[in-house]
């Protein structure tokens, strides 16, 4: 358990943050499409010092067969922290609550987007590994889910855009770090965007905040998420673009 | 399917060739050895790709009270998992045979090799000693998962730098990392051999692996000791085809080593 750290009071809108961003810059952000040869589809995405892997496989048969939908694909993802990949002792493998709840947020903030009855009884094996973290590692996991869903040349309706947004110092920010997270205050708010519609495919919050803030959070949030995606479509294009 | 690819194998094999073009005794190229892929989660860290095939693998020290019967000495526990992630042959759940043997092999290895010196891990006898637990994870399995992952460990062990320690609450001061680096005597590494038919061959790819009739893992020192064996598949070894095998892996361990540079 880390202890929140006390803050200075609350700066004046603009200000700079502890790493020197402005409110609405992202961390360094590099997105790769094709990292993992076996995988039917593969991407890898780093946001700062976050770097999230993600594999796709399938669609293949599933089993179990009662787990079976003869109407649909079922879409399975596996979110996962490798085991020196924490900030303090190493985590214990395998599954956790924490770990089983992130797997189900990222089916639901990746199933919209997909035409799952296009493959009745299959499966889609999407799995999301952590090589280092430092926050935001669910949604650094659903930005590369969606480009390895791509490369596995799965019909999409539109990729998904992943950043968390929150309010830190008073101030409502994009892409907060751990060191951000932990302060006194902050309130972490990841989010999911489908970059076309702007539809929101994964909000969690957790903190305090005014339903103002909060609106104001989801607009830097439909924002900043643009600069991903325009990142997401390029590492797809590089990736295909010599065959 | 099994029976094709050991067919096309074995053909290939009888005129003395590999499908890649490759020497019986020769490794994939390029063989590759990257320090801190994690510097700021793991203690210590490292990728390795031989050809296709890619292996992380992860250090964390943490400070826990010794076993009963080795009071001054440190615990050292390695594991591998095979992610689904880096094969369509893996699967979710509890660790597979093969994980666990994997796991086995290459701890039994560093552990009889001696090359991690377990004394100096201690901090107080009988109350409190470093645990070192080195994780191997394969990215994406060409083949030979057996060496790569030792060769990973091996690497992120030379990674490795001591977190900070308050000795006053026993507590691991994972922010403040030290510049000392874990006691390592040796290097050693394990060179698996793999039989088809009347061959002997290291470094399979994937149908050649799905092809073999046996195998033998030979872990090696610097100075050309053995630290540990273990054979697989169903087939037996002659006792020529074992003298073959452990001088072909010491030799070839010996140039696998040269790519261990050590990190900064």
């Amino acid at each position: 358990m880390v202890l929140k750290k006390k803050t200075g009071q609350a700066p004046s809108k603009g200000a700079k943050r502890a790493d020197g961003r402005t409110a609405d810059e992202l961390r360094p952000f590099e997105a790769k499409v094709g990292v993992i040869n076996r995988a039917d589809g593969s991407a890898m995405f780093k946001s700062g010092k976050t770097i999230a892997l993600a594999a796709v496989y399938g669609p293949r048969e599933l089993h179990p067969k009662f787990l079976q939908n003869p109407e649909k694909a079922v879409l399975r993802c596996n979110y996962n922290m490798m085991t020196f990949s924490g900030s303090g002792e190493r985590v214990k493998p395998g599954p956790s609550r924490r770990s089983r709840e992130i797997s189900m947020i990222i089916e639901k903030a990746l199933t919209p987007v997909l035409n799952l009855e296009l493959y009745p009884n299959a499966v889609i094996d999407v799995y999301v590994e952590l090589l280092q973290t430092d926050a935001g590692t669910r949604c650094a996991g659903v930005t590369a889910a969606a480009m390895a869903l791509a490369d596995a040349g799965i019909p999409m309706k539109d990729l998904v855009s992943s950043v968390s947004v929150g309010l830190v110092n008073g101030q409502i920010v994009a892409d907060l770090t751990k060191e951000e997270e932990d302060m006194e205050g902050t309130v972490d708010v990841p989010t999911a965007v489908l970059p076309r519609t702007g539809e929101f495919t994964l909000l969690q919050l957790d903190g305090h905040m005014t339903p103002e803030q909060l609106q104001e959070a989801l607009e830097l949030s439909t924002k900043v998420s643009q600069h991903i995606y325009a990142a997401q479509k390029k590492a797809l294009k590089e990736r295909y673009h010599h065959a | 399917m099994h029976k094709i690819v050991k067919e096309h194998v074995s053909q290939f094999l009888s005129k003395g060739l590999r499908e890649d073009g490759r020497a019986l005794d020769q490794y994939r190229k390029p063989i590759t050895i990257e320090y801190g892929i994690s510097p700021k989660s793991a203690d210590g860290s490292a990728r390795v790709k031989i050809g296709g095939t890619e292996v992380v693998a992860g250090v964390k020290l943490e400070v826990d009270t010794p076993y009963p019967d080795t009071e001054d000495q440190g615990n050292l526990i390695i594991s591998c998992e095979l992610l689904p992630l880096s094969s369509p042959e893996f699967e979710s759940g509890p660790p597979s045979i093969d994980s666990i043997e994997l796991s086995r092999v290459v701890d039994r290895a560093v552990r009889e090799s001696h090359a991690v010196d377990l004394q100096k891990l201690c901090i107080t006898k009988g109350e409190k000693v470093w645990v070192l637990f080195v994780d191997v994870y394969p990215i994406n399995d060409e083949g030979n998962l057996f060496d790569a992952a030792h060769l990973a460990a091996i690497a992120a062990l030379q990674d490795a730098r001591f977190p900070g320690y308050d000795a006053k609450t026993g507590k691991v001061l994972y922010d403040e990392k030290t510049s000392k680096k874990l006691p390592l005597t040796g290097l050693p590494l394990s060179v698996t051999v793999h039989k088809i038919g009347d061959h002997l061959l290291v470094d399979p790819v994937s149908a050649e692996e799905q092809s073999m009739d046996a195998r033998l893992t030979v872990a090696s020192l610097d100075d050309g000791t053995i630290c540990a064996l273990q054979k697989g598949g169903a087939a037996p070894f002659k006792r020529e085809e074992i003298e073959k095998a452990v001088e072909l892996a010491i030799t070839k361990a010996k140039e696998l080593r040269k790519h261990l540079g050590g990190s900064k």
